[in-house]
Order: C-alpha cells, then sequence, then structure tokens
C-alpha cells in the first residue's frame, strides 16, 4: 500500500461521507425535534439530486441556478410531508410516525418513478472533470466542491443553532417540548422547520453528489440506509456525531473498497454498524442515558 | 375591590377515562396571590395545565379578563399574558442561563422590543443576582433553587399579567423555599403580578397567599381567604399536619 493512493480513498471516503454525513444530520435534526427517525430522508436525497438533473437536462436552467432551485423544492416537499403526513396524526406514539415516514418515502419514490423515469441520470460536474494531482493522488473537482459545501452547510448549521432565537427555540422543543410550548414556542412551526432544514440538507447532499455517483428514482433507498447507519455510529441526537459518523463510515467503506473488495463496500457500513451495536450501543459519540434526579 | 383577571366556571378536565378535575369554579383578582392546596393527585397541576392550555378541559370556561381562552394553544395564552412555571422547572438544562431567559421572551417581537427585553434581562438579573454570575453556564448545572429562580425569570421574561406557579418549593431546602417566596411576594407587591400558586406545603403557600382554595379529588372543597384556611380544623388535619388531640 502506498500512500497515494491511501490518499486517494481518504478523500474519496471523506467526499463521500460528507454526504451521509448530511444525510445524518437530517435524521438527527427530526429526531431531535419530534423524536421519530425519519425514514423519507433518503428520498429528500434522492429528490435533491433528480431535480437538480430535470431542471438542468429538461429545462436547461443553468447549474449554478438548478442547485438552489432544487433545493428549495425538497424543502419545500419537506414541509408537505410534515404538513400532509406528520402533522395529522400528532400525538400518535413514534413507532406509529416511523411507519409512516417508511410509507412517505416508498410514496415519494413511485411518484419519482412515474415522473422521470427508471433511469439512471447525470450531472455534469459543477467544474468539468480534469481530476486535479495532489500528491500523487487524482481528485476530481467535484470532490473539491462536496467537501467545501458541507462544510459551509455544517458551519450554517452552528451558527443557526448557537446565535438565531429561531435555532434556539428548536433545540428548547428538542430539550422539552412542554417548557418549550409555555414559554409560547410553537412546537408545531419547529417540527415543520425541521423538517425543511431536513429536507434542505439531504437535497444538498444529494445534488452535490450527483455528478459524482449518478442518481435515480431509488438512489434514496441506500443513501437513506447509510446516513441512518452514520446516525447510529456517531451516536443517535448528536450534530456532532452524525457528522463525524458519515465520515468516518465514508471513510470505512473507500478503504474497504480499496484495500479488500469493492465488492463488500455496501455491507461494510452494516457490518460497522452492527460490531459497534453490540460493543457500545449508544453510538461512538453518544452518552449514557444519565438524568440527574 | 380588584376586577377578576382569571375566573375559572364548571371546568371539567379528563385523562381518558379519568375525571381528574370536577366541576371546578374559582377566581383571581387583580394584584392577588391565591393558593391551590391538596394532597398528591387531588387536580392541582392539572387545573394549572388546564389554564395554560397544555390541556384541553371537557367542559367549562376559563376567562382571562373578558376573553375566553379555553380553546386557545399555549402559545397563544403566553401572548394572552400568561405565564406558567411547570412543577419540575423544566429549565432548558443545555442552554446558558442567558439563553433561557432570552427563551422567555420568545413571543415578543424581537427586533421592535429589543431594548424592552435587554432591560428586562437586567431586572432578572438584579432581581436573582446569582444568575448573573451563572450567565453563560448551562442552566443544567445550576442548583435546584437557582433553577427555579431562573424558570420564574425566564416565565416572567415574557411580561406576563398572571403567572402560574407549579411547586416552586419542592425539593428545595427549607431556607431556599423562604427566598423563593419572598421573591413572589415582592414581584406581586413592586410590579403588580397576580400570582396563581400550587403548592404542595399548604403552611408555607397560605402564609403569602390572599385567598386559597382546597382541592381534593378534583373538586375545589373549600375555600375562603387564607387566614381562615389556616385556622381551619379540617385544613389543618389533613394539610397542616396539626395533630389536634395533642
Amino acid at each position: 500500500m502506498d500512500s497515494s493512493s491511501l490518499l486517494q480513498y481518504l478523500i474519496t471516503g471523506l467526499t463521500l461521507g460528507s454526504t451521509y454525513g448530511l444525510t445524518a444530520l437530517g435524521f438527527t435534526i427530526i429526531f431531535n425535534t419530534t423524536g421519530v427517525i425519519n425514514f423519507a430522508q433518503g428520498e429528500f436525497v434522492m429528490l435533491g439530486g433528480m431535480m437538480s438533473v430535470f431542471l438542468v437536462r429538461v429545462l436547461g436552467v443553468t447549474v449554478p441556478l438548478a442547485v438552489p432551485l432544487a433545493a428549495l423544492g425538497t424543502m419545500l416537499t419537506g414541509a408537505l410531508v410534515e404538513r400532509l403526513a406528520i402533522r395529522p396524526v400528532r400525538g400518535c406514539p413514534s413507532i406509529n410516525l416511523v411507519i409512516i415516514t417508511i410509507g412517505v418515502s416508498i410514496l415519494i419514490r413511485g411518484l419519482a418513478m412515474l415522473f422521470w423515469g427508471k433511469d439512471t441520470h447525470v450531472l455534469e460536474p459543477f467544474s468539468g472533470d480534469q481530476p486535479v494531482m495532489v500528491l500523487g493522488a487524482a481528485i476530481m473537482p467535484q470532490a473539491f466542491w462536496v467537501l467545501a459545501i458541507s462544510v459551509i452547510l455544517l458551519t450554517g448549521l452552528k451558527l443557526f443553532f448557537s446565535l438565531t432565537t429561531q435555532g434556539k427555540a428548536m433545540l428548547a422543543c428538542s430539550f422539552d417540548p412542554k417548557a418549550a410550548s409555555l414559554v409560547g414556542i410553537g412546537v408545531q412551526r419547529m417540527v415543520m422547520l425541521s423538517f425543511m432544514i431536513s429536507a434542505l440538507i439531504g437535497a444538498v447532499g444529494g445534488i452535490i453528489l450527483t455528478p459524482i455517483t449518478m442518481t435515480s428514482y431509488d438512489k434514496g433507498i441506500m443513501l437513506g440506509l447509510k446516513g441512518f447507519a452514520a446516525c447510529i455510529l456517531g451516536g443517535l441526537g448528536n450534530p456532532f456525531g452524525a457528522a463525524a459518523g458519515g465520515l468516518i463510515l465514508g471513510v470505512l467503506e473507500s478503504l474497504g473498497a480499496g484495500f479488500v473488495s469493492s465488492a463488500y463496500k455496501d455491507a461494510l457500513a452494516f457490518i460497522v454498524l452492527l460490531i459497534l451495536l453490540f460493543v457500545k450501543p449508544s453510538g461512538l459519540f453518544g452518552q449514557k442515558d444519565a438524568k440527574r434526579v | 375591590m380588584q376586577p377578576t383577571l382569571l375566573a375559572l366556571k364548571n371546568v371539567d378536565v379528563f385523562y381518558g377515562r379519568i375525571h381528574a378535575v370536577r366541576r371546578a369554579t374559582l377566581h383571581v383578582r387583580q394584584g392577588e396571590i391565591v393558593a391551590l392546596i391538596g394532597g398528591n393527585g387531588a387536580g392541582k397541576t392539572t387545573m394549572l395545565c388546564t389554564v395554560s392550555g397544555l390541556i384541553r378541559p371537557g367542559q367549562g370556561s376559563i376567562m382571562l379578563g373578558d376573553q375566553d381562552i379555553v380553546s386557545r394553544t399555549p402559545e397563544q395564552i403566553v401572548r394572552a399574558g400568561i405565564s406558567h412555571v411547570p412543577e419540575g422547572r423544566l429549565v432548558f438544562s443545555p442552554l446558558s442561563v442567558e439563553d433561557n431567559l432570552r427563551l422567555g421572551a420568545y413571543t415578543r417581537p424581537r427586533f421592535r422590543q429589543r431594548e424592552g427585553i435587554a432591560t428586562d434581562l437586567e431586572a432578572m438579573f438584579d432581581m436573582f443576582p446569582v444568575l448573573r454570575e451563572r450567565r453563560a453556564q448551562p442552566a443544567g448545572t445550576l442548583s435546584g433553587g437557582e433553577q427555579q429562580m431562573l424558570a420564574i425569570g425566564r416565565a416572567l421574561m415574557a411580561r406576563p399579567r398572571l403567572l402560574l406557579l407549579d411547586e416552586p418549593g419542592m425539593g428545595l431546602a427549607p431556607m431556599v423555599v423562604k427566598d423563593i417566596f419572598r421573591h413572589i411576594v415582592n414581584l406581586r407587591d413592586r410590579l403588580g403580578l397576580t400570582v396563581l400558586l400550587v403548592e404542595q406545603n399548604a403552611r408555607s403557600a397560605l402564609k403569602i397567599a390572599d385567598r386559597g382554595y382546597v382541592l381534593e379529588n378534583g373538586r375545589v372543597i373549600l375555600q375562603g381567604t387564607a387566614a381562615e384556611l389556616l385556622a381551619n380544623r379540617d385544613v389543618q388535619r389533613a394539610y397542616l399536619g396539626r395533630e389536634l388531640d395533642e
């Protein structure tokens, strides 16, 4: 094993991992405000990719415009999902809501298939496909886009939650929904906001990844599961853990594909997840439930 | 006599099939401190939660001044002028003390009232100096008494007309309880705040209250001025722990 191929795998892994991280973050945000795992998160990722392809290839929109439009479209979808599928059954046990999100994901996937067909679609890289040589490793320019946009998105989220009143109100809802409604925070509105933000993050992850992995109507299943695995790996409910879990998973997957066999690429994520659940069920960065009485 | 600020009339509350509050009627006048006393499960907390909109009553009316607030959401009720300090304080533990207080002002227009909110924040720090010392600390690291002060401060940041206090003395040392109750009296005297107070410790509650209601199995079984209730033999026996045959 030489250092340039190690670097190659590392960069590939980080690129892939940052989209897992973004998906995981989407899971985390909705989980924190509702206590529900939204299994339609992967479909948000798929929608981001498919919408951007549709906008660029069919409607002829330029890429810089298509990216925000696709993200916005997915965000609206997230709002609709909350309004039409989650809000009418609020107050139900979490497990019912989780099943509903599975239903929503099947619905979205089905509609996407009807609308865009079963083909695999490609999107041109944002700035060409001439690899850049870094220390002997060939890196696609799109990888830089993925990493940069992920970092920007993460920073933006961090600022949103630590500086803005809406962000803090959303955190307050996740810490104590009862106390949050007693200070006048509309918890239901915060739930909607969390769906919109999660959809947005998922969509951006999907869009920036599409030039590398291509996309199709069923792309969301695997990405959703990997994001979920990342989320558990980092410790459910911990945003930092989610992002880190995504990166770790991406790197492991890429190293596994490079040094062992790419046939086991997808299995690796889940093997790691299973081992972790046996050894440390609360996740790498998760805290044990300890409450002061 | 001051006008009535809060009036409950024939309020029934159900938890599933359990009839938690039965035809409760009570009122609180402007500037009064009114105590709700009664044992565990008497329906005191349920009553406060019904006023603040966390629970919807099966029947009855709840008036704040001249507006009916019975079918409103908790958010609308905070905006209407009622702040509820819940049982167990429920501060946002991982958030800082200052963030907790600022979230208390969530319903106030942030930009138009920026200065008003800053002034009120300072006022809270003046009232509870220990909160100023710990303003950047996560609320969860505060002691029980400090968290209670924070919870009261957070509720006051909404500029309420009526403050609902649920067991402010729960789990606190007697000295701390005394301090908190002194603050409650102060709030009424200095800010003209109206207070509806639920307390297990009937004696200390009645000491600062003007009037009181005694609840049993969801019913109001007795009402009167605080002095009357303190002197009432049934109240003494049931809630003040006095053995009458001593």
